[in-house]
């Protein structure tokens, strides 16, 4: 494990060795494409990548939470919160890549 | 919405491009996002999200259906946290 952080520059790095798109044109790309899943998501839509994962959209009721530091009770609101299921072949991929089967 | 229609869209929004162009750019940052998760990096877009890696450790685990115990090798799993902007865009609405 190197333990480094990956930005959107780099990304934008690789898809502009891609394709040969420039630099900055390969940044928006990346933007339209983030907008787009983020766009579908608040729309209440899945968003469904095949061999990456899933982003799923789930609805969390209202409860009564707890401050665990002053035993103060408060009121959660009900939410939407998003989860990202990985499909078997990145999770293939993570353990292939670090050296563990899977 | 699945990867093809994501394509679409985008490609929609780009008129000078090919088609399968889009579809190798969009190919290319997923699999980015996965070496990077496989070098044990943190993926992180902000207002969008943050890919991780989460260690496991070998444990026992047991089969629930028999009670059976099953040795459960050490793993690396992936792990997504929601961007803050998302987050507030996905409650958006729903807040008073």
């Amino acid at each position: 494990m190197t333990g480094k952080t990956v930005t959107r520059a780099d990304l934008s790095e690789a898809v502009h060795n891609e394709i040969g798109l420039s630099r900055s044109e390969s940044a928006q790309l990346i933007e339209t494409v983030l907008g787009e899943i983020s766009d579908a998501l608040v729309g209440g839509e899945d968003v469904k990548l095949s061999s990456f994962g899933s982003f799923i959209v789930r609805q969390k009721n209202g409860r009564i939470g707890r401050n665990p530091k002053t035993g103060e009770e408060v009121p959660i609101n009900p939410r939407r919160v998003l989860t990202f299921r990985a499909s078997h072949v990145l999770k293939e991929k993570i353990n292939k890549l670090a050296g563990l089967s899977s | 919405m699945i990867k093809s229609e994501l394509v679409a869209r985008v490609a929609e929004l780009y008129p000078h491009l090919y088609q399968r162009d889009v579809e190798a750019i969009v190919n290319r940052l997923l699999d980015e996002i996965g070496d990077a998760m496989g070098r044990g990096d943190r993926v992180e877009l902000r207002g969008f999200g943050a890919f991780s890696v989460k260690r496991r450790d070998a444990r026992i685990g047991r089969n629930p259906r028999t009670g059976e115990s099953v040795a459960v090798a050490r793993k690396n799993a992936p792990f997504f946290k929601t961007g803050k902007e998302l987050r507030d865009r996905l409650n958006a609405d729903t807040r008073k």
